[in-house]
């Protein structure tokens, strides 16, 4: 029950140390988290911003400068002049010159009729009519195109840029084959870290360039759908297991819309790195202060549980002794109220006494039972005399003195009180008292209480039949008397032998002992300078052993 | 051996009677008093050489009666009697001028013995003052 006590202490204490260190520590590390990873994370989403924003300037560039030059050439040049083979193959020589990035030219004119082409697919190309592709209407309506990838007569996937020139009763076109690998690159210079990935989609979310992983050409992206993207949108999607950051924008000269994906985990694995060391540092701080408030918590409670005892111990001297004092009294008010009727008995018999020698007594035939009869009287009201005495001595001596005491006869008064009992129970008491013990200066009454507790203790120990011996001696350095006195009851188990001492602990049933005894006892010896120490074993008895100092 | 007078001084009255008819068997001149009052009061009229004076006695207790028998005739002998308990109360008598103290119940001969010397040193003082004077 006492255990019970303290353990809810103990909790009571380690979980409000540990609900008041933990909070903060929580907190701290949640809004510390939540912060770096803001931080980063937006830092993360600008460096994806701005590079799609580079990749969109790059595309817009390439195509504005390949518009540029084939408007210029289609400008300076007449028709006459480019129709003419060997001319546009010289022209065509030259803008390849300064960027490998076309396939082949054509001039076609209002009709769809190639008539005109340099490249590497005259066969193929030269005889053909465009009138009925999709890109020949587009370029006579806005004069210049760019068209989407797409395989054409080749089955190759290309895009082209169309210019129109009207000149005053006709018009033609000049059309220019541009590699897809040339976007592929340009795009491709834009994906991050071993998992990003860069490509184009049209307006039907079409992949313009081929991404890195999966898909191709002309088919649908291996992502969400950016087609209608309007300017820049950059997001965090999780499609499946993987969460992917994109960037999508719009090429500015042609409806286009350039995606980056990213994987999350490669530019905020710093941050994932940081979320495991905040992780494992929480984890040891946790573990610390578990440790530390349960280490202080068990000093704070050991600290408590003692002076608990000690209190108990002080309480428990206190109360025995005031109990004592009230006994005392009690005693000694007994002993007086039998005392003074026994006074008038004795009286009375020695004066029936005195009366036997008269005369007339002599003669009479009884004399010999009046005699008797008084002789009983006298011895029996010396025995109640007897008693009263010693419940007056031991009513006197409650108050703690300091007087010549000699040991034997305290043992022997000692004995006197329970001789009865034991010889009820059949218990033989031995006595191998010491003839030559000096005499100690000490309280008698208080060292009977201890010396009366012990022989208690011994005689319940026992039960029946057994045998107390007492044994007192001087010790060899001399300045100290030994009592010892043991029992052949069953003896103390190790495991209780340190606690014997301590307030409250008791073997005998609940009622019979209060556990106060031996602690009492222990403090008193103590308080008269001496030790008390026990020594058992299960099966062997208990031998309790006391060393009075001669002087006190 | 001379008689001499002994005032017994007892609340309890069968004691007192007691005492009183085992001492006069023996040849004493004994009188009785129930009360520290009533002692003092016969000691006003009467000579008495030793007074036998129990501790506790309601009312006036046998201190007082003991310091009032001293300041009135210093030179009669008082033995007190008392209980165990009052051993103390005893010794205090002794301080106070009481010649000796007996524990109740007490042996008719140990009494005896007692009022003697006690007697002894009543005339050894008596002469003593009678030189002086």
């Amino acid at each position: 029950m006492v255990d019970e006590k303290y353990r809810r202490f103990w909790w009571q204490i380690t979980l409000t140390k540990l609900l008041f260190s933990l909070l903060p520590l929580g907190l701290l590390v949640v809004v510390l988290y939540n912060h770096f990873s803001e931080a980063y994370t937006s830092k993360v989403l600008e460096a994806l911003r701005t590079l799609a924003i580079n990749r969109q300037g790059a595309l817009d560039l390439f195509l504005e400068e390949r518009i540029a030059q084939l408007v210029t050439l289609a400008n300076t040049n007449t028709l006459a002049q480019l129709t003419d083979e060997d001319y546009l193959n010289r022209v065509f020589n030259i803008v390849q010159s300064a960027s490998r990035s076309y396939i082949d030219l054509g001039i076609i004119d209002e009709h769809g009729d190639h008539l005109a082409y340099v490249g590497p697919y005259y066969n193929i190309l030269k005889g053909v009519n465009y009138r009925n592709e999709p890109w020949f209407d587009a370029v006579l309506n806005s004069g210049v195109h760019v068209s989407d990838v797409f395989l054409g007569f080749r089955k190759v996937p290309h895009f082209i840029i169309a210019v129109l020139v009207r000149e005053k009763q006709r018009s033609w076109i000049l059309r220019a084959t541009i590699d897809s690998n040339v976007l592929e690159n340009i795009v491709q210079a834009a994906h991050i870290g071993k998992s990003g990935d860069a490509y184009l989609v049209n307006r039907d979310n079409l992949l313009q360039t081929k991404p890195r992983f999966g898909g191709n050409l002309l088919e649908r992206p291996p992502g969400p759908d950016f087609s209608a993207t309007v300017g820049l949108r950059v997001e965090e999607i999780t499609a499946g297991a993987d969460p992917a950051l994109f960037a999508a924008i719009q090429i500015r000269t042609k409806r286009w819309v350039l995606v980056i994906r990213e994987d999350p985990r490669e530019p905020l694995a710093p941050l994932l790195r940081t979320k495991y060391l905040l992780g494992l540092l929480t984890l040891l701080g946790l573990s610390l202060i578990v440790i530390g408030s349960v280490y202080t918590t068990k000093k704070v409670l050991d600290r408590l549980i003692l002076s608990d005892l000690e209190k108990a111990k002080n309480d428990e001297v206190l109360l025995h002794e005031s109990k004592m004092a009230a006994l005392g009294k009690l005693a000694a008010g007994v002993a007086h109220e039998i005392n003074n009727p026994l006074a008038v008995i004795s009286e009375e018999a020695g004066w029936m006494k005195d009366l036997l020698q008269e005369d007339d007594v002599q003669a009479s035939p009884h004399l010999q039972e009046f005699q008797e009869s008084i002789k009983k009287i006298e011895y029996h009201a010396n025995r109640v005399k007897k008693v009263t005495h010693r419940l007056l001595g031991f009513a006197r001596r409650m108050e703690p003195t300091m007087e010549k005491v000699m040991i034997n006869a305290v043992l022997e008064e000692c004995v006197g009180f329970l001789e009865n009992e034991a010889r009820y129970r059949n218990i033989t008491i031995e006595k191998k008292l010491a003839d030559d013990l000096p005499t100690i200066a000490s309280d008698p009454s208080q060292l009977q209480q201890v010396f009366l507790n012990i022989l208690n203790n011994a005689i319940d120990a026992i039960g029946k039949d057994g045998t107390i011996t007492l044994k007192t001696f001087p010790e060899p350095e001399g300045d100290k008397v030994v009592v010892q006195i043991a029992d052949t009851g069953p003896g103390i188990p190790k495991e209780l032998l340190p606690k014997i001492f301590d307030p409250f602990f008791t073997t005998k049933e609940v009622g019979k002992g209060t556990g106060l005894g031996l602690s009492i006892s222990h403090s008193i010896v103590e308080k008269l300078g001496g030790s008390m120490s026990v020594d058992s074993e299960p099966g062997h008895g208990t031998t309790f052993t006391i060393a009075l100092p001669i002087k006190g | 051996m001379e008689t001499f007078r002994i005032l017994i001084v007892d609340d309890e009255d069968d004691f007192r009677e007691a005492i009183m008819k085992r001492l006069r068997a023996r040849k004493m001149e004994v009188a009785g008093a129930n009360s520290g009052p009533k002692a003092l009061e016969m000691l006003d009229t009467e000579e008495f050489d030793v007074v036998v004076l129990d501790v506790k006695m309601p009312g006036m207790d046998g201190i007082e009666t003991l310091r009032a028998i001293k300041q009135k005739k210093p030179l009669v002998e008082v033995i007190m009697l008392t209980g165990h308990a009052s051993v103390e109360s005893g010794i205090q008598g002794m301080q106070l001028g009481a010649f000796d103290y007996v524990m109740k119940p007490v042996a008719l001969d140990d009494l005896m013995d007692k009022l003697r010397q006690a007697y002894e040193r009543r005339v050894l003082q008596l002469e003593y003052g009678r030189k002086n004077l």
